[in-house]
């Protein structure tokens, strides 16, 4: 990068960051109502990423759609075979299971269509850059900071103005209270899922459209950092899964703009030392969620 | 020995002796099953050879995975990192100054002239990965659940991402070629042998049935007195010596080094091994370590094409269907039965619930 036009680091900090929110969103939504920390969310962006590829001949509408079904369809089966069945059972066992389904899922893909990263280029429009205030910035980025905040507008609206979104949020809060004054648990977590299956998708066909591969690995890239993201805004509240993935954004941005050349590559490494330091300082995040601690 | 101070009863001398004699069944059997195993081995040919070898080495893995992970019951995902650090230390020390002319020219001189004996070599990869850990573990031991595991989680990446970009030290994404490969059967066996003792030794110890009390319930044995950030550290460093000297093994059985090696899918394959086994004994570390080599072997058999003895054709599986089969064989196990093959109890354990004999109650089945 090196260009240290204000504008520039602008609008890569909103972009990067936009797309790590809706990682940890969607990550955010499963942890909120299961307390599940969901590994397998990288392969719904994967699978995603696949399916905008193997329609890359159609048009665009139609690869959308199809991706968009493909991680909501994935998202429902990973919930109806593999996480329902562990509803009871403690953390610790769901994570593993979630790592399993992951790469399960991942091993499944590079099984059927091989682990060689394949070119696709879903939105050849947005490629070219216009000019703003004197910084070069491509349309894609636009268009990726424009969807971030039409996503996190519907989520919002979903969440504080619907009842399937009062009943998440009371279901948050505190699960077992919220099935006794009648939220349904099941409709709760299948609408988490679904919602979770959806910002999947689009970040897949926005990281697909900046990057122009897929690869059976591209989710797990992405939604490690969702996790950071996560992590750092406080695990459990969505605002600060939104806040931790622009804040990730700004990180990652900053570091590669001012971390001197040698340091360069240790990039995400000093991002993972954030995240312990997080950890160790404030536990629950940043922007802790209500309810989350553990009663005895 | 402290075996007996998990019996709250009172003893008597001979019944103190026998219930260390029964405790230790568990050791002895894991330590004959790992002789018998390098002894069968040993008559094989020199592939099958190859796979028990390192079986061996993922025992001892495993093992490191366990001592942490599996008294604790914090998910640890940095062990795979504390491998790779100790499978580069002891490349470093070990390699002939000649060869790391050539791969790593830009070590510090020191260093790049250094060559020690392969056993000192194999202990300090055990010491650093367990210094690290020290330094580490001390703040995160605090964290339990998601928190542990996201942390350990960043040390992971953090040791990969450094080990893959610090080019001079480590050669980067390349590979460091050329490393003696010392470790045969005798070697391998005794080491994995060594790692069962010391598990076997530490959850025998007031720190390893302290660590597991709070395994059961965390505000329980703290209410008792454990302090648990501390009986963690202690497993913590232990399991991340023994990681580190599993890498070495994995460096000097393969010969060469690549950081790509170390990473999830390493992570992944122990953390099956672990849980498939039952991660709350040492006997189901190890059995889970077998059955799972026992399946890949069988399913990297069914790639090559096996000839059922009679049959006329061939059975061939399509190469990378055996990677889906683990994963399919892990969530089974955890959806059917989440204490894995050995029920999370060691062999004594189980002896004893066989021969109907009244003992004391585990907490697990207390829940049931």
């Amino acid at each position: 990068m090196g260009n240290l036009n204000p504008i520039q680091i602008l609008v890569d900090t909103v972009s990067v960051g936009g797309l790590y929110a809706l990682t940890a969103l969607g990550l955010g939504l499963i942890f909120s109502v299961m307390r599940l920390a969901n590994f397998a969310h990288a392969e719904l962006v994967t699978c995603a990423a696949y399916a905008v590829f193997a329609l890359s001949g159609q048009p665009v509408a139609v690869a959308i759609v199809a991706s968009v079904g493909t991680a909501m369809v994935l998202a429902l089966a990973t919930e109806r075979l593999a996480f329902r069945p562990l509803r009871s059972a403690d953390q610790t066992t769901m994570l593993i299971a979630s790592f399993a389904v992951s790469m399960f899922i991942q091993k499944l893909l590079i099984f059927t269509v091989g682990s060689r990263p394949k070119p696709v280029d879903p939105l050849p429009i947005l490629a070219q850059p216009i000019a703003i205030a004197g910084a070069q910035v491509s349309l894609l980025k636009l268009a990726t900071i424009l969807a971030c905040i039409a996503c996190l507008g519907a989520l919002t609206y979903l969440l504080r103005r619907t009842s399937i979104g009062l009943h998440m949020r009371a279901a948050a809060e505190d699960f077992t209270m919220a099935q006794l004054v009648g939220v349904r648990a099941n409709s709760v977590i299948l609408a988490a899922f679904v919602l979770s299956g959806f910002l999947a998708a689009v970040v897949a066909l926005l990281f697909v459209a900046q990057t122009g591969f897929v690869h059976p690995r591209l989710g797990v890239q992405i939604v490690l950092v969702g996790f950071v993201a996560t992590v750092i805004g406080g695990l459990g509240s969505l605002p600060g899964a939104a806040a931790g993935g622009f804040l990730v954004g700004a990180l990652a941005t900053l570091l590669q703009a001012l971390l001197p050349a040698e340091l360069r590559p240790f990039r995400e490494a000093f991002l993972f030392l954030i995240v312990i330091l997080v950890l160790l300082f404030r536990p629950n995040g940043l922007w802790p969620a209500p309810g989350l601690k553990e009663r005895v | 020995m402290t075996a007996y101070a998990a019996a709250p009863h009172a003893i008597r001398p001979a019944e103190r002796l026998s219930e260390i004699w029964r405790r230790s069944a568990t050791l002895l059997v894991l330590i004959a099953a790992i002789a018998l195993l390098a002894l069968l081995a040993g008559q094989a040919d020199a592939v099958l050879q190859r796979r028990v070898i390192f079986c061996l080495v993922n025992l001892v893995a495993v093992v490191g995975l366990y001592i942490f992970m599996g008294n604790s019951g914090v998910l640890n995902f940095s062990v795979v990192g504390f491998m790779a650090i100790g499978a580069y230390t002891s490349a470093l020390l070990s390699m002939p100054a000649a060869m790391k002319g050539t791969f790593l020219p830009d070590l510090p001189l020191w260093l790049g002239a250094m060559q020690v004996p392969h056993m000192l070599a194999l202990l300090t990869a055990g010491v650093v990965p367990a210094l690290i850990a020290l330094l580490v573990g001390f703040p995160i031991m605090r964290l339990s659940g998601i928190g542990a595991a996201i942390a350990t989680l960043s040390l992971l990446f953090i040791a990969y991402i450094v080990l893959g970009n610090w080019d001079s030290l480590t050669g980067g994404q390349g590979s460091l070629m050329g490393l003696q490969t010392y470790v045969k059967l005798p070697v391998a066996a005794a080491v994995a042998g060594g790692a069962v003792a010391v598990a076997f030794w530490f959850q025998e110890t007031r720190w390893g049935i302290a660590l597991r009390a709070s395994r059961e319930d965390e505000v329980a044995a703290r209410a008792s007195g454990i302090r648990i950030p501390r009986v963690r550290l202690i497993a913590f460093v232990l399991g991340a010596f023994v990681a580190g000297v599993a890498g070495a093994l994995f460096a000097h059985f393969q010969g060469t080094l690549r950081v790509e090696n170390f990473y999830l899918d390493l992570t992944f394959l122990l953390m099956t091994m672990l849980v498939v086994g039952g991660s709350r004994s040492l006997t189901g570390a190890v059995a889970g370590t077998f059955a799972i080599s026992l399946v890949t072997e069988l399913l990297r058999q069914t790639e090559v094409g096996v000839t059922l003895p009679g049959a006329a054709v061939t059975l061939q599986t399509p190469a990378g269907l055996g990677d889906v089969a683990l994963a399919g064989v892990m969530l089974v196990i955890i959806l059917f039965r989440p204490n894995g093959i050995s029920g999370g109890r060691e062999i004594d354990e189980m002896w004893r619930r066989r021969a109907g004999r009244k003992h004391r109650k585990l907490p697990e089945e207390r829940n049931a």
